[in-house]
């Protein structure tokens, strides 16, 4: 049988762990993988000089849809997802109508599934609507056909101590996991940027380190003293870091996820006002950079995630104060990890593996992803070409329906080639395979 | 000359001269019997108000028409802005009525840089958020050199600016065209009131104005609005005016060529003494004159020559991209 | 011999009269480092003053003829001075009022001169033409130069507008218009230490130092001791005409 979904036989592909291998994919499962398999009928795909990761996982993203379809839609951010080698994607909750109940989850589950691009995990909204007041009926949503473990707020924080602890506690008879966007929101009220030398020269209310750094040394000891999970959102400052190594050190159950952009881009780009580099958390400085490339390398920060956040033009093309926060990233995040990890000598692949797979899948507790090529595996797969030349990236290529990225222009190394869903071939050739 | 003004810290300290001595040529013309140029005759100014401030307004406007501009003054309350338009629609729409110039004054930090990438015209920033107010600092720097009957620059002028740093457009472009010019700033203020990063700023900080005073030969306070009492920068007015407020007793403690300063509108009594802003030494009521010629000298350097360099186009948004894209080139490979 | 200071000025500043001095700026000259530009590389426009590059820019000019010496300079000024005692009965109610930049220390020497001949003062000042000109949007934006003006003013006077050179006249049509708005003298007169022909107005001197037919491939420069530390006047080839 042949067509996307038909077996398929990746010829001399690099595993994560530097071996090359044959991986023949049948029935949504490696189904052998070895040295100079026969093709016995399977389409073939030269993967001579590519690395084959396991399919990426993303533990943060906003598709926007349902209510802001303006921005992106669960078929355009799959699309973009698959082109930057994700075989799932984890939507975030903020959604209008926000995703608090079953129904909303569900819908998007279901839309994900239609689409067929990679597997779309809805996570659920912490309390009603986001408004920090009562508890979302997280138990109905861990019931639902989507089957939510992640449950998160992000947009806003959880700073109430006393719902936070709750939230935490409540998520234990489901092993789930609450993932906090650390922001206090009295100390950043009206904030704009990393408070530093640079807004203080701009003119632009300040979103100090401390303000991240506090909430998330509260949800650590928090998550100590009920015995829970926490996962911790884009984790932006060295600070914070080092909170996180030491909550690890000390046993607790406490996980973390960087950016891209937070890996490479510092508050500098603020001059000059384009709200292209308007984020929450903001861009930081060179030492927070340089502190979150070694938590990343140390595994005190276990996965990359993306926070994809698209944007209608007119949402960035505008005064800084009146734009939207947020950057697009599914489709260079790859790229941007070999240019800050691997380039580097920080990481190596197998530990891309790891950190852009494995680990994310495991706090999302996500069956069926996040497991190394290997007989048996499900065919989860990315095929990554790191020697690709550079080239600039141009969001006017991109799938996503959004253009917001801090990378327009700047030459990433490295291509996606290939990525497989269940042994369907989503992207070929670096495009959509559909 | 750049294109436009956006920020005092962008003046060379060559400009910065340049400015002020053709704004000492322009104001020579209030003696003449006709207070008018004909050099920008035909040119178009639009003062593009998005905060209330008729006197910044009215001090452009007069500029402008001393050069025999054109004047068109778009002030938000009842336009189309207050219906929702962007502040890019709004400048394309100056644009197709052939703005030579946008004066403009914005609450939100940058908005004249954005502006700057949308029109052709030359963008002067006349206060834009928390950011510059670079006509004020140049009308500062020319009231200051009137006063202590300097030329050339401010070497070795020792300048106290007293008040709500933080928030304060003025102060910021006063502290950068200052050091520009050679002259020795100090800020007080209580330490709610200062950026957290400004010991990285070219100048001295103090919370003690008392002990500053005596070492002051210009001393220039800010506005202090009322409403950063309610967000806990200081515990009431009292108590500001009493540590930071200039009073008669203070202005005892300056030197007795100190100059005392306020770029308005000020709130009497609260940092600044009824007597002491009514006093000799206050250059307030000139500041307010020499304003007009500063303007009229920034409009003419930007308006009254050629408008490219070269052919080069310097369109923001074109200069901007390309070293935006070089700076994060140079991050990225970090 | 009054010079003039406007009244109130507060400016305890340098005496603008020395030439020379660095940082500080003399009566009607740009500040230093801001050079008023080559005006003289305009096709058609004066020569003038102020337009020239200083002296170490010369070489490379190219060739350049020295066709007034300082004892000629002298011996013009004198008769020029003569010349307008003479028209005017004695510079009654004249004054003489310099172009930016070298016009200004001529209208100071000339007023000297009549002051010497005639046992009096003879008022003299400046007159910046630079926000009257008509070629304003060709080059970039210029520095101003000084507008001074005697104490007594220009209502009812004899105005003698003074400049080095005299080209297509354009500078002392703006210098007319200039005049207009400070007041209304009695009558307008122009003494030029050069003329060097091609006029583009209808516009003539009264007082001419030295006729000099020029082609308009060449330049001519002005050099005063006030300003350049010598007197000659230099006729060279046109460098590249750049607008």
């Amino acid at each position: 049988m042949n067509g996307l979904a038909g077996t398929w036989l990746i010829r001399g592909a690099a595993l994560p762990g530097g071996q090359r291998a044959d991986l023949r994919l049948r029935d949504g499962v490696i189904a052998e993988a070895g040295a100079r398999l026969a093709a016995a009928g399977a389409q073939v795909l030269d993967a001579d000089g590519l690395i084959a990761l396991p399919g990426l996982v993303d533990l943060h993203t906003h598709l926007r849809e349902p209510g802001r379809e303006d921005a992106e839609t669960i078929e355009t951010g799959t699309r973009a997802a698959a082109l930057g080698g994700f075989t799932a994607v984890h939507a975030m909750a903020n959604t209008e109508p926000v995703a608090d109940t079953a129904g909303v989850v569900e819908q998007v589950w279901r839309l994900g599934r239609e689409a067929g691009h990679c597997d779309v995990q809805p996570v659920g909204a912490v309390t009603l609507g986001l408004g920090g007041q009562r508890l979302a009926e997280l138990g109905a949503m861990a019931d639902s056909a989507a089957r939510v473990r992640v449950f998160s707020d992000d947009g806003r924080c959880v700073s109430d101590p006393l719902l936070m602890r709750r939230a935490l506690e409540y998520v234990k008879a489901f092993d789930g996991v609450i993932a906090q966007h650390a922001q206090e929101p009295r100390l950043t009220e009206g904030a704009q940027m990393n408070e530093g030398e640079v807004s203080g020269r701009l003119g632009l209310t300040g979103w100090p380190a401390v303000a991240e750094e506090a909430i998330i040394a509260r949800d650590c000891l928090l998550a100590a003293h009920v015995g829970s999970a926490l996962h911790v959102c884009h984790v932006s400052t060295a600070g914070s870091v080092e909170i996180i190594r030491w909550a690890k050190a000390k046993g607790w159950r406490v996980t973390a996820e960087v950016t891209p952009h937070h890996l490479l881009l510092t508050d500098e780009l603020a001059e000059g006002y384009d709200p292209v580099y308007k984020v929450n958390p903001p861009l930081r400085t060179a030492a927070d950079v340089a502190g979150l490339r070694q938590g990343l390398a140390d595994g005190t920060i276990d996965c990359v995630a993306t926070d994809h956040a698209p944007h209608p033009v007119e949402a960035k093309d505008t005064e800084w104060a009146d734009a939207a926060f947020g950057m697009t990233g599914l489709e260079i995040a790859l790229r941007a990890v070999q240019q800050a990890m691997v380039q580097t000598g920080l990481l190596d692949w197998a530990a891309v593996a790891d950190r852009m797979s494995v680990r994310p899948a495991t706090i999302g507790r996500l069956g069926g992803h996040g497991v190394l090529p290997a007989t048996g595996a499900p065919a989860n797969l990315t095929l990554y070409d790191p020697a690709a030349a550079p080239e600039p990236v141009d969001p006017a290529t991109h799938a996503s329906r959004s253009r917001n990225t801090p990378f327009r222009g700047v030459a990433l190394p490295g291509q996606v080639v290939a990525t497989f869903l269940r042994g369907t071939a989503t992207v070929l050739d670096g495009k959509l395979a559909s | 000359m750049n294109r436009h003004l956006l920020s005092a810290a962008d003046l060379s300290r060559d400009d910065a001269l340049l400015i002020l001595d053709t704004a000492d040529e322009l104001a020579r013309m209030s003696d003449r019997p006709i207070k008018k140029l004909p050099t920008l005759r035909g040119r178009t100014v639009v003062n593009l108000f998005f905060e209330d401030s008729t006197r910044t307004r009215i001090s452009f406007e007069a500029a402008a028409k001393r050069l025999s501009a054109d004047v068109i003054n778009f002030s938000v309350k009842g336009s189309s802005v207050a219906k929702g338009e962007s502040l890019k629609d709004t400048a394309l729409t100056l644009e197709a009525m052939g703005a030579d110039a946008v004066v403009i004054r914005h609450d939100a930090s940058g908005a004249p840089h954005r502006l700057a990438g949308w029109i052709r015209g030359h963008v002067v920033n006349a206060g834009d958020g928390m950011h510059e107010h670079p006509t004020q600092a140049l009308l500062d720097a020319f009231t200051i050199r009137r006063r202590l009957g300097r030329a050339g620059g401010l070497d070795g002028v020792r300048v106290t600016i007293v008040g709500d740093v933080l928030h304060s457009r003025v102060a910021r472009s006063n502290v950068a065209l200052l050091n520009i010019l050679g002259a020795e700033v100090t800020l007080v203020a209580p330490p709610t009131l200062v950026p957290v990063a400004v010991d990285s700023w070219p100048c001295e900080i103090s919370y003690d104005l008392d002990a500053v005073l005596p070492k002051s030969d210009v001393i220039m306070m800010l506005r202090v609005q009322q409403e950063r009492m309610t967000a806990a920068y200081f515990p009431s007015v009292r108590e500001y005016s009493r540590r930071y407020g200039l009073d008669t007793g203070r202005m005892g403690m300056l030197p007795e060529h100190a100059i005392v300063m306020h770029p308005g509108p000020m709130n009497r009594g609260v940092e600044i003494a009824a007597e002491v802003a009514d006093s000799p030494r206050s250059t307030i009521v000139e500041q307010v004159a020499n304003g007009v010629s500063v303007r009229m000298a920034v409009l003419y350097l930007l308006l009254g020559g050629a408008d490219l360099l070269g052919g080069v186009d310097l369109r923001g948004s074109a200069r901007d991209a390309k070293a935006s894209t070089e700076a994060r080139e140079s991050m990225v490979n970090r | 011999m009054m010079r003039a200071r406007s009244a109130g000025d507060g400016r305890s500043g340098p005496d603008a009269r020395s030439p020379g001095r660095s940082g500080d700026r003399q009566p009607g000259g740009p500040a230093p480092g801001r050079d008023t530009d080559g005006r003289d590389s305009n096709v058609g426009h004066d020569g003038g003053s102020g337009g020239f590059p200083p002296p170490s820019d010369q070489a490379a000019a190219g060739s350049q003829k020295r066709v007034l010496e300082p004892a000629e300079i002298r011996r013009a000024l004198t008769r020029i001075a003569h010349e307008i005692l003479e028209r005017t009965n004695g510079a009654d109610d004249v004054v003489l009022l310099g172009i930016p930049t070298r016009g200004v220390p001529l209208a100071r020497r000339l007023a000297d001169r009549a002051a010497e001949f005639e046992d009096r003062t003879v008022p003299w000042g400046s007159l910046d033409v630079t926000m009257y000109r008509d070629d304003l949007r060709l080059r970039p934006a210029r520095a101003l130069g000084r507008t001074e003006l005697p104490p007594a003013g220009i209502d009812g006077k004899t105005v003698v507008i003074v400049d080095d050179v005299l080209y297509s006249g354009r500078t002392v049509r703006a210098a007319l218009d200039a005049l207009n708005d400070l007041g209304r003298p009695r009558a307008v007169q122009l003494a030029v230490l050069v003329d060097r022909g091609h006029r583009e107005l209808p516009i003539r001197a009264d007082y001419v130092g030295k006729n000099l037919p020029t082609s308009q491939r060449e330049m001519v420069r002005v050099l005063l001791s006030e300003t350049d530390g010598e007197d000659a006047v230099l006729l060279g080839e046109r460098k590249e005409a750049h607008v």
